[in-house]
C-alpha cells in the first residue's frame, strides 16, 4: 500500500480538520482506497452524547445552587430556574433523561455484543476498554510533552477519551444511585437506613464537583479547546472527520484502516453546511454556558 | 450723657426681661406633684428607679409650663422617645406597636407595659422587670400560654439556674424589634441566632439539604425550631423532646409523611470529619479528599504540558 493522500502544505497541516466543508479540505484527494471523510459518530452516538450534554448542563446549572449554596450567586440561579423547588424539578427532569440516555447505551451495547455479535467491542483497536496500548500512548505522550519523541499514533479512542467515557459511566451510576435514594427517600427507607441518604447527599455532591470540574476544565480542554482544536472540535456535531485529519490525529487508526481495507464502510461525503453551522451553534452554547458555570465555581471556591 | 442712660436702661430692660422669661412659669417640684400623687406614685420606688435623679415634669413634659394646679384632668402621653429615640424607632417596626397602633389591639404593649412606670429598674438590676430571668414572667403576662411552654424547657431550666447564656424571650424575638415569627426574614434569622451559642450544630445543618436550601434563603424546608420546637426545647436524651429517639418518626412525619423507623436513622446534623458520628461519612470523605484532587492534578498536569507542548509546535 502506498500512502494514499496528497502531501498536505505545512498550512494546512495547522488546521487538520476544516469543519468549513461542503467541499473536501484543501490538499486532500479523494482516491479510491481513502474516502475525503471518514464517519466517526454515527446517529447514535451523537444523539447520546446530545442528551448527556444537554442533561449534564441542566443538572449542573440547578444542582451548583445546593452545592454552593453559601455562595453569593446561588439564590440568583436558582432564581433563574423560579426558585429553589422549580430547579429541583428540572434537576430530576434532567437527571431522569441522562440515566435514560445512560440505559439506551447500555442496553444497546448489550444488544450489539450478544444480539447482533459485533467484534471488538470489548477489547482491540477500536474498543472503548483500557488496552495495553493506551499505557504504551500515554508514556509517548510524556515523552512529546517532554521533547523527546514525536506525538505518539493514537487509534479509535484516546486514554483521554476512554478516561472520559469511563467518568461518564462511573459518575453517572455513582450519582443516579445516589440521586434516586434522595429523590425517593420514603421509598429507599424500605430496604435503606437513613444514614445512607447522608451518605448519599454528601456522595452526590463531591461526585457533582469531580463531574463538573472535569467536563468544564479536563474535557473541554482535551476535546475543543487545546492547541489544534480550538476554539472547538465538530467532529461529534457532525460526526464526519477528514481522511487527512484522521491521518494526522488517529494515525494508528488511518493506517489500520488503510492496511485494512477497512475505508469502505465508514467512507462518507463531507458534513452538509447545515450541519456544520448546527455543530458551530450548539458547540458554542454548550461551551459558554459551561465555562459560565466553571467560572461561577471558581469565584466561589477561591473568593 | 442722655445717649449713655439710654443705653444703660436698654441694657438693663433687656436683662430684666431675660431674666423674667426664665422664671415664669417655675415648673412644679417632684414634692409638689407627690402632694397629690403621692398615694399612687410609690415616691421611694420612684427614688430607686434609674429614673430617681429625674423630675416629674422631664417625662410629663406637659406639666412642666402649667402654673394652675390641679391640672386639667387630660394630660399628654408621656413620650418615652424623646429620650430614647433608638429604641423608639425599633419599637415603631415592631409586630406590638403594629398591633396597638395600626391594628387597634388596645392590650398590645407600648414601654411601661413591660418596663414599667416610675419603678422603671436598669435591665442589669435583679429587681427589673426585664432582668434576664425575669423576662420570661414579664413576657407571660400577656403569653401565657407560650411561658408555660417555655418553663417546660432546657433553656429555662438553665436559665434558672443561673446560667447567663441560656436565651430568654428577648434573646430570639429581640427585646424592641420583635416581628412575626411566620415572616421569611425572620425564619431565616433566628437560624442564626441559634448559632450564636450552638455555633457546630449550625455548621452541621448547613451541609444537608435543609441547611443548604435555607442558605440560600428559601423557606419551605425545616429550619432549627421545626424540628427542636420552639420555646419547649428539651436535649434529645430527654424522652418529652421531639427529637428524642421516641418521638422522632412523629417529627420527621411532620413533613415526611410515611417516614418510618429506618427513615429516621438519617443524621441532620453530619460531619463527615468526625469518625465516631458516621464511619461511612468519614471514609466518603476520605475517598473524595483524594480522588478529586488525584483526577484534577493528573489531568490539569497533562493540560498544561499539553497546552505548552501544543504552542510550542505550532
Amino acid at each position: 500500500m502506498t500512502p494514499a493522500l496528497a502531501p498536505a502544505s505545512p498550512a494546512d497541516g495547522a488546521l487538520a480538520h476544516d469543519p468549513r466543508a461542503g467541499r473536501p479540505a484543501a490538499g486532500l484527494r479523494a482516491t479510491a482506497d481513502v474516502p475525503s471523510h471518514v464517519v466517526r459518530f454515527d446517529r447514535k452516538t451523537r444523539l447520546l452524547h446530545g442528551v448527556v450534554m444537554t442533561s449534564f448542563l441542566g443538572l449542573s446549572a440547578t444542582g451548583l445552587p445546593l452545592l454552593f449554596s453559601d455562595a453569593p450567586w446561588a439564590r440568583a440561579l436558582a432564581t433563574i430556574f423560579f426558585g429553589f423547588r422549580a430547579a429541583g424539578y428540572v434537576h430530576r427532569f434532567f437527571g431522569a433523561a441522562l440515566l435514560l440516555g445512560i440505559v439506551f447505551h447500555l442496553a444497546d451495547v448489550a444488544w450489539r455484543a450478544f444480539v447482533r455479535g459485533e467484534r471488538g467491542l470489548f477489547w482491540g483497536p477500536t474498543s472503548m476498554v483500557p488496552q495495553p496500548r493506551d499505557f504504551v500512548d500515554f508514556f509517548g505522550m510524556l515523552k512529546w510533552f517532554a521533547g523527546l519523541g514525536p506525538q505518539p499514533k493514537i487509534d479509535h479512542f484516546a486514554y483521554w477519551e476512554k478516561f472520559d467515557y469511563w467518568a461518564v459511566l462511573w459518575g453517572t451510576g455513582v450519582m443516579g444511585a445516589a440521586g434516586l435514594i434522595l429523590w425517593f427517600p420514603l421509598t429507599a427507607s424500605r430496604i435503606l437506613p437513613g444514614w445512607m441518604f447522608n451518605l448519599a447527599l454528601f456522595v452526590h455532591g463531591a461526585e457533582a464537583a469531580l463531574a463538573i470540574g472535569f467536563i468544564f476544565a479536563v474535557h473541554f480542554f482535551n476535546g475543543h479547546l487545546r492547541p489544534g482544536k480550538f476554539p472547538m472540535d465538530l467532529v461529534i456535531f457532525t460526526g464526519r472527520v477528514t481522511a487527512r485529519e484522521l491521518q494526522h490525529e488517529r494515525a494508528a487508526e488511518f493506517e489500520r484502516l488503510r492496511d485494512t481495507g477497512g475505508f469502505a464502510p465508514l467512507a462518507s461525503d463531507a458534513p452538509t453546511e447545515f450541519s456544520v453551522r448546527r455543530g458551530y451553534v450548539i458547540g458554542t452554547i454548550g461551551l459558554s454556558l459551561g465555562l459560565a458555570l466553571f467560572a461561577l465555581i471558581l469565584y466561589a471556591t477561591i473568593r | 450723657m442722655w445717649i449713655r442712660f439710654g443705653s444703660v436702661v436698654a441694657v438693663a430692660w433687656l436683662l430684666g426681661s431675660q431674666a423674667a422669661a426664665g422664671q415664669t412659669p417655675k415648673p412644679p417640684a417632684n414634692d409638689d406633684c407627690l402632694a397629690c400623687h403621692g398615694e399612687h406614685v410609690d415616691a421611694k420606688a420612684f427614688d430607686a428607679s434609674t429614673h430617681g435623679p429625674m423630675a416629674c415634669v422631664d417625662c410629663h413634659a406637659d406639666l412642666a409650663k402649667v402654673t394652675d394646679f390641679p391640672h386639667a384632668d387630660k394630660v399628654a402621653k408621656v413620650r418615652c422617645a424623646s429620650c430614647h429615640d433608638d429604641i423608639g424607632a425599633k419599637y415603631k417596626d415592631s409586630i406590638h406597636a403594629w398591633a396597638k397602633e395600626k391594628a387597634g389591639l388596645v392590650v398590645a404593649p407600648a414601654c411601661a407595659d413591660c418596663h414599667g412606670k416610675h419603678d422603671i429598674r436598669a435591665k442589669t438590676d435583679a429587681q427589673s422587670r426585664v432582668f434576664r430571668a425575669t423576662v420570661p414572667v414579664t413576657c407571660g403576662t400577656c403569653h401565657d400560654g407560650i411561658k408555660e411552654q417555655y418553663d417546660r424547657g432546657i433553656h429555662a431550666a438553665k436559665l434558672k439556674i443561673g446560667d447567663s447564656r441560656a436565651p430568654s424571650c428577648a434573646d430570639c424575638h429581640t427585646a424592641h424589634g420583635i416581628q412575626r415569627v411566620d415572616t421569611d426574614s425572620w425564619r431565616l434569622k433566628v437560624t442564626a441566632e441559634c448559632g450564636t451559642c450552638h455555633a457546630p450544630v449550625v455548621d452541621s445543618f448547613r451541609r444537608t439539604f435543609h441547611g443548604k436550601v435555607t442558605s440560600m434563603g428559601f423557606t419551605a424546608v425545616a429550619t432549627c425550631s421545626d424540628c427542636h420546637g420552639a420555646h419547649d426545647i428539651l436535649p434529645a436524651a430527654n424522652s418529652a423532646s421531639r427529637v428524642s429517639k421516641a418521638r422522632r418518626v412523629e417529627t420527621c412525619g411532620r413533613c415526611h409523611t410515611g417516614a418510618n423507623e429506618q427513615f429516621v436513622k438519617y443524621d441532620p446534623h453530619p460531619n463527615p470529619s468526625d469518625y465516631r458520628r458516621s464511619a461511612v461519612l468519614w471514609w466518603a470523605n476520605r475517598f473524595y479528599w483524594v480522588l478529586i484532587p488525584g483526577c484534577f492534578g493528573f489531568f490539569g498536569l497533562h493540560s498544561a504540558l499539553w497546552f505548552w507542548r501544543g504552542r510550542k509546535q505550532s
